[in-house]
């Protein structure tokens, strides 16, 4: 008798701080108008500039944003279904395709920074200090030296496969060609531990640099430009969509104060900012 | 080895310091994955149990359907999931997508069938008159189930375990229904999964050690209530 | 002698075949009935159908007068009579619980609970247990249990499915006797499905033989023993001879037994007035045309041979000597002895060929 009062009181006491586990689970289903979906890229996340950014925008505003980190070609992909609201991507022939085809509107430029062709301090290929990108890799190339390329349909991965064709060079297929298919970070991880040749955005290297091992060779050249730009998705293409939110994110994106805050991130941690806040200039005008 | 080490330093550093972004994650998993076996237990039970005591035509049907389910790959439940509840889909009305409720659910989901194959199992283990015995001593149907579910504690709360373990566990669907968002849907292993491909194996180590903690001791508790003797 | 349980043209279907077939079947109030027969003769089937735990596909039950035909009915019946299984079946808890587990169902306050379930234990001499983890038990002490949780509901009617089965015989004897004191005590009717002769005889007032799911004899103990209606019976009940007598007195290990006005002697030793069942298997009666003057054997009758049966190696002589019994014979020695029906024999067996039960009517 005493033994099954206790094993209820159990009971009810493990139901009950279940209940109020749930009920005290954050954001209820918040109105729709409330919630943003902001499809982005992994090493836009990864370099922790929208850690900093996202909780400004959701206190001036008032806004939940639901970050999705995946490559940018998922993101458009998303983007298409009218899965996000936002886009904040940085691969730019795939985001003509996209606003060509009326998936999205708006698209304003809101930063970039670069990529850097990073590899072990051996440099068997002997790219150091080359300032054509393309070069390099078709010296990477004929070396025949360990190149990890990232293989996902990111922004990284696009502008690698822009700069092979440049070269003229088709790496898939090729022994010293190695496909990954993940993430910036856990890619350098795989061309630190095989030390290979790769492409990387300066900012991911510099977060992870002290693990690595690798060196940057080359740098600077306007090929190498990563360009980051806001997308709205179309809400005529899809009525559910939060076209009031994407826009005001957007907007936020660009402002003044954004801006400023992109500008400095960054330097206290690693000595130079992460990205460079590029809002109403002309994309020939980068860089210099 | 080193970098294990230095995982373990940063785990016990977190721990300590009460550091809140990670007490929030960890919180967060007790919470969605404990609705989530709390759910199984109830829906996995009852119905395992009435499949155990009924016969019907075709039931050794749906017993092979619910063993089958209890090897259901959890990354396929997320991604049916989410078919069902993005925005175009035709659960999407509901806008649970990218929320610790679809994680709740895309849990249950998993953990249900482990739960209800067990208890089924369990049930069919007791003695076949046992169950005539105890109506035979003036049991209405509702107290007989009741008995019979408490002289089966020891496998249904093996069940529960089973099922609590499978979920806190997960990964796939996880990520795919909640997508990881920071202070909202991100998890112990959402967020281990996401520091690995960061690079930052030294936290990614430290949440895994959390997790490991975490459920250990869960199961420490369901453990003592499943080992209890009633007497002497 | 009002009948506690009547069926009438009760048939019970498994699977498309019929189990059970009763065209009539009558149980009196407060008397023990045995049913007996080979296995899957549908006894167990029966039993569940009194309990009110099956449905029979058709046919009509009667319980205390009044017919049971709804789930209601059946749950009406089942808080009024209690079964027991041949497996105790207890619940992984302590001795106490389990025994007052039927009172728990029908939601009884803990003090009334208390004094039954008490009183139960007492009844099966098991009150020291109270505290103990059925699991922990003896096979004996786990029947007891199951017993006095049975008992303790006081039903009307009680039902034991080869209850004593999966024990030793000396734990069977002393429960054997135990059940015997109570169900005298209490007046509980009972209808016990048994396997073994000795436990018929010893708590049977009334049996009922049973095949394929059919009745194929009725009627008291004595009735079905001596008067078999069919080979198959008396094959089942064991073609002994079975007499009812009284120990008169003892003297160098053999026992003085009255049967009919005659005196059985026979190897043993049970206190005067004992009432006694003798056995005797048909081979250990030889039989002679005359009186021998000189043989070991104790026991000499002078019998008519009322009839001759005859089997397939042998004879079956059916001897009347103020008692009956039954003898068998080798043909060839029946032929040489000229034995006929309507002879006057010499009906003769060993002292050590008597085997004795103990009766208590």
């Amino acid at each position: 008798m005493k033994m099954f009062k206790k094993s209820k009181i159990m009971v009810t006491l493990i139901i009950a701080a279940l209940f109020f586990a749930v009920g005290t689970a954050n954001v209820f289903a918040a109105p729709q108008q409330k919630n943003i979906i902001l499809a982005t890229t992994t090493s836009t996340q990864d370099s922790g500039l929208l850690d900093e950014l996202i909780p400004v925008f959701e206190k001036e505003t008032g806004y939940f944003v639901k970050t999705i980190a995946v490559g940018s070609g998922q993101a458009m992909t998303m983007g298409q279904k009218g899965e996000a609201d936002v886009l904040l991507v940085h691969s730019p022939d795939a985001e003509k395709k996209f606003i060509d085809a009326g998936y999205g509107v708006n698209r304003r430029l809101v930063m970039h920074n670069d990529f850097i062709v990073i590899g072990p301090g051996t440099d068997p290929a002997k790219i150091k200090g080359i300032k054509s990108s393309a070069e390099a890799l078709k010296l990477i190339a004929h070396a025949n030296a360990l190149f990890l390329s990232r293989s996902d349909k990111s922004g990284t991965h696009a502008k690698e496969m822009k700069l092979w064709k440049q070269a003229g060079i088709n790496p898939a297929g090729q022994k010293w060609y190695q496909e990954t298919g993940l993430g910036m970070g856990q890619t350098l991880s795989v061309a630190a531990e095989k030390k290979g040749y790769t492409l990387a955005d300066r900012g991911t290297y510099l977060a992870l640099k002290k693990n690595l091992g690798l060196d940057i060779l080359v740098e600077g050249d306007a090929a190498l430009l990563n360009i980051y730009h806001v997308i709205e998705v179309n809400s005529a293409k899809w009525p559910k969509v939060n076209a009031e939110g994407a826009k005001a994110f957007a907007d936020f994106l660009v402002s003044q104060g954004t801006q400023a805050i992109i500008k400095t991130f960054g330097v206290d941690k690693f000595g130079s900012p992460l990205f460079f806040p590029d809002a109403g200039k002309k994309i020939e005008d980068l860089g210099k | 080895m080193e970098l294990i080490i230095q995982g373990i330093i940063k785990a016990f550093e977190l721990i300590i310091s009460f550091d809140p972004e990670v007490l929030g994650i960890t919180w967060l998993s007790l919470k969605i994955s404990g609705t989530a076996t709390f759910i199984s237990l109830f829906i996995g039970v009852s119905i395992g149990t009435a499949v155990a005591l009924n016969n019907f035509p075709g039931k050794r049907l749906v017993i092979s359907l619910i063993n089958t389910g209890m090897g259901l790959p959890p990354v396929v439940v997320g991604l049916f999931v989410t078919i069902m509840i993005w925005r175009s889909g035709p659960l999407g009305f509901l806008e649970i997508l990218y929320t610790p409720y679809a994680m709740i659910v895309a849990q249950a989901i998993i953990a249900t069938p482990i739960v209800m194959g067990i208890s089924l199992a369990a049930i069919q283990n007791l003695h076949p008159n046992l169950r005539l015995q105890i109506l035979a001593l003036g049991a209405s149907r509702l107290q007989m189930v009741w008995v019979l579910v408490k002289e089966s504690k020891l496998p249904l709360l093996a069940a529960v375990m089973a099922g609590f373990g499978g979920v806190i566990s997960e990964v796939g669907a996880s990520i795919m229904v909640g997508g990881n968002i920071k202070g909202y849907s991100r998890v112990l292993t959402t967020a281990t999964v996401m520091e690995t491909g960061r690079g930052n194996f030294d936290i990614a180590i430290a949440l895994g050690i959390i997790l490991l903690i975490l459920a250990f001791l869960i199961n420490l508790l369901l453990t003592q209530i499943q080992q209890r003797q009633p007497l002497r | 002698m009002n009948n506690i349980l009547t069926l009438h043209d009760l048939i019970v279907r498994r699977g498309g075949t019929t189990v059970l077939d009763i065209r009539e079947m009558n149980v009196q109030a407060g008397g023990i009935l045995a049913l007996i027969g080979p296995n899957g003769a549908g006894k167990s089937t029966l039993l569940l159908t009194m309990a009110g735990l099956l449905k029979p596909d058709q046919g009509k039950l009667y319980y205390r007068g009044l017919p049971v035909e709804t789930s209601a009915g059946r749950f009406a019946m089942r808080r009024s009579v209690s079964i027991v299984f041949q497996e105790p079946l207890l619940l992984n808890t302590s001795v106490y619980k389990n025994v007052a587990l039927g009172f728990k169902f029908r939601r009884l306050g803990n003090n009334e609970i208390k004094k039954n379930v008490e009183e139960a234990l007492d009844y099966f001499g098991i009150s020291s247990l109270a505290g103990r983890s059925a699991k922990t038990l003896s096979g004996g002490e786990a029947k007891r249990v199951s017993l006095a949780r049975a008992f303790a509901l006081k039903p009307q009617l009680i039902l034991l499915d080869e209850a004593f089965n999966s024990l030793d015989p000396p734990t069977r004897e002393g429960l054997i006797d135990d059940l015997r004191h109570i169900l005298e005590e209490t007046k509980i009717t009972a209808v016990l499905a048994l396997h073994d002769r000795e436990e018929t005889l010893r708590l049977a007032q009334n049996v009922t033989v049973m095949a394929e799911g059919k009745i194929i004899q009725a009627g008291t103990t004595a009735q079905i023993f001596n008067r078999p209606e069919s080979g198959f019976i008396a094959n089942f009940v064991g073609t002994e001879t079975i007499l009812e007598g009284t120990v008169q007195g003892s003297k160098a290990g053999l026992v003085e037994i009255s049967v009919a006005g005659k005196t059985v002697e026979a190897v043993g030793d049970f206190p005067s007035g004992q009432n006694v069942y003798c056995c005797i298997r048909p081979e250990n009666i030889t039989v002679s045309p005359y009186r021998p003057e000189k043989t070991s054997a104790r026991n000499v009758f002078e019998a008519k041979i009322q009839k001759i049966g005859r089997q397939a190696f042998f004879y079956k002589i059916f001897l009347d000597c103020g008692f009956p019994m039954v003898a068998y014979i080798t043909v060839s020695s029946c032929e040489d002895l000229g034995l006929a029906e309507g002879s006057i024999v010499a009906a003769s067996f060993k002292a050590t060929g008597v085997h004795i039960i103990r009766r208590e009517s």
